[in-house]
């Protein structure tokens, strides 16, 4: 500030007042947004939490208070525990694959190159075109009949190319392939942001380790890696958030079949709730997203926090 | 070159992983390509290799998609929601953006990283009771329910990002604009607004790109496949029971995600940096 002493005491008195009028055009200016999101964001979470002890359908106009009574009727429910147990399984399985590709993805891509640029559009295709449309794509690329897949696979001698595995049709496959495109669909974006990370760590440091003679695994488990903690974390918080609470590949793919094997708590909630007319219990079923998104919420304050203090 | 000095080991295997992982990556894509262009009789048949046209291209099936469904429709409708979002978004999270950046200090950090947070509230935690509050607002089965709602992650996200945008702005600039007799707002206005330029920018790509991506809104809100988005419309309504036309899906496919890809690409190390921000200085 380019303020010198004496102005500063002469302007005091009025200073404060401005900086009054000031909060109060920004309560004015941010106000319309705030409203808005409470309102649209606000209202449906609270709606969710009532329909969840209440016993709303499609057609229903009154409201009763059931209190657990949803609850305890979905986790009596064989496909809600299915669809559960799924969740974690395609979150955790995905996210493993996709934290290990990513990694090696950003340190390939790191150092300039002939070619990097097309590299990188390539590379980000998955993530920035519609999922739904590319979730289609790799229903087609799986087809049961028409498989290219399957097809390479038969040149190679892999599998009969009369008698082929059904990848969505069979429950272990069907899971894996969810998974597997997923994961093709999660990768780009994490990429991008460990390059981020991996670009901001300064030069001399990985230098400094190989002239004292680390070869290029040492440095990179031993400095980078260690280097790259928290910037890992985020990318893996927001992975966490999109997988767990993403219906739209399993929707595409496999509508939660072949008997509920690849069924998630989203595509559930949408069968259950909209399909079925079941508003509470749909509702109930969502409420279990909640307990993953506090705590991915309160690990990224303690990300951001400690990023702060540093 | 930034580390370690590379062994020729290690610039082969970088090149192994680009190149496996690029391949990998934007196979379906080609997939797309190729199928939208064969003939029905090469794309059915088992025996044929798949990766090359064994008869002649054709254009069938791009005119089956334009002429005999509602692709053009779906891309209309996605445009014009589109459109919509992103002014709602604008107006809404340009001056909030401001306002958290620079008038509120220190709680308008806190009530920023608050909105931000919301961003996380996903729609599949929502969708049962907005369906409720869309029908309630007599908006069901129009554009107008996507229009309404998609703003509530288009705005917390944009706002962070602006937020970032703004702080880099610096202070002085404004202050000297206060000196020369404007307005607080009259600063905003004249002078934050056009040097945001590209922020603003970012923030008109984010959005509209965001309503070509979500769906599971327009899955529930919209039922008829006239008011159907693009990205609903051509996975769900160009299947006909267990009828596919993969010809004319995947050129429907590919129609509407390059020109997305290209222009989102092109903006993509901004939506990285909102998301990064206060992780990495």
């Amino acid at each position: 500030m380019a303020v010198t002493g004496a102005a500063l005491e002469r302007a005091a008195p009025r200073r404060r007042r401005r900086v009054s009028g000031a909060t109060r055009l920004g309560v004015a200016l941010f106000s319309p947004a705030v409203i808005y999101i409470a309102a649209l964001l606000g209202l449906p979470l609270a709606l969710a939490f009532l329909y969840s002890v209440g016993d709303v359908t499609v057609g229903s106009v009154g409201y009763g208070f059931v209190g657990l009574e949803n609850f305890r009727s979905v986790l009596e429910s064989p496909s809600f525990r299915r669809a559960l147990a799924n969740s974690f399984v395609f979150t955790i399985a995905s996210q493993v694959v996709v934290i290990v590709c990513a990694n090696a993805l950003a340190l390939a891509l790191r150092d300039r190159f002939r070619g990097r640029g097309l590299v990188r559009f390539l590379v980000l295709l998955p993530w920035v075109a519609p999922i739904s449309l590319g979730a289609i794509g790799w229903k087609w690329i799986l087809d049961s009949i028409y498989s290219v897949v399957n097809w390479v696979l038969a040149q190679l001698h892999l599998v009969n190319l009369f008698d082929p595995p059904m990848w969505l049709g069979e429950p272990g496959l069907a899971m894996a392939s969810v998974v597997a495109v997923h994961s093709w669909r999660m990768i780009p974006f994490s990429t991008v942001i460990l390059l981020a990370g991996l670009t901001s760590i300064p030069k001399e440091i990985p230098e400094a380790a190989a002239v004292d003679g680390a070869g290029f695994w040492r440095t990179h488990f031993e400095i980078t890696l260690p280097m790259m903690r928290p910037i890992i974390n985020v990318a893996v918080l927001f992975g966490v958030v999109f997988t767990f609470t993403d219906m739209t590949v399993v929707y595409i793919l496999t509508r939660g079949g072949p008997y509920d094997t690849t069924q998630v708590l989203p595509s559930l909630a949408f069968q259950t709730g909209v399909l079925g007319s079941d508003l509470a219990e749909g509702a109930a079923i969502s409420m279990f997203l909640v307990p993953i998104l506090v705590a991915v919420a309160a690990l990224m304050l303690r990300v951001a926090h400690r990023a702060e203090v540093a | 070159m930034a580390g370690p000095r590379r062994s020729p080991l290690t610039r082969a295997g970088r090149w192994v992983i680009v190149l496996g992982f690029a391949a990998l990556l934007a196979f379906p894509f080609y997939w797309m390509g190729i199928t939208a262009f064969k003939q029905t009789g090469d794309l059915y048949n088992v025996e044929h290799n798949p990766f090359i046209f064994n008869a002649a291209p054709t254009l069938v099936h791009l005119k089956l998609l334009f002429e005999e469904t509602l692709f053009l429709r779906w891309f209309w409708n996605t445009t014009l929601a589109g459109a919509a979002v992103v002014a709602i978004t604008l107006v809404l999270a340009v001056p909030a953006a401001w306002a958290l950046a620079r008038l509120t200090g220190r709680w308008g950090q806190q009530l920023g990283i608050g909105i931000f947070l919301t961003y996380l509230v996903p729609p599949t935690l929502l969708f049962i009771p907005m369906s409720r509050v869309v029908a309630e607002l007599g908006l069901q089965d129009t554009l107008w329910a996507i229009i309404v709602t998609y703003p509530t992650f288009t705005v917390p996200f944009s706002i962070w990002l602006l937020m970032g945008f703004f702080k880099a702005i610096p202070r002085d600039l404004e202050d000297a604009a206060l000196v020369d007799g404007l307005t607080r707002f009259g600063a905003f206005v004249k002078l934050v607004i056009p040097i945001s330029v590209s922020g603003i920018l970012t923030v008109v790509i984010f959005s509209f790109t965001l309503v070509t991506q979500e769906f599971v809104y327009a899955l529930t809100f919209i039922s008829s496949a006239e008011h159907q988005t693009v990205g609903v419309g051509v996975p769900i309504y160009l299947v006909r029971g267990d009828v596919y036309y993969w010809g004319s899906l995947m050129a429907a496919c590919l129609i509407t995600s390059l020109p997305i890809a290209v222009v989102y690409n092109l903006f993509l190390d901004r939506f990285i940096a909102g998301f990064t921000v206060g992780a990495v200085k």
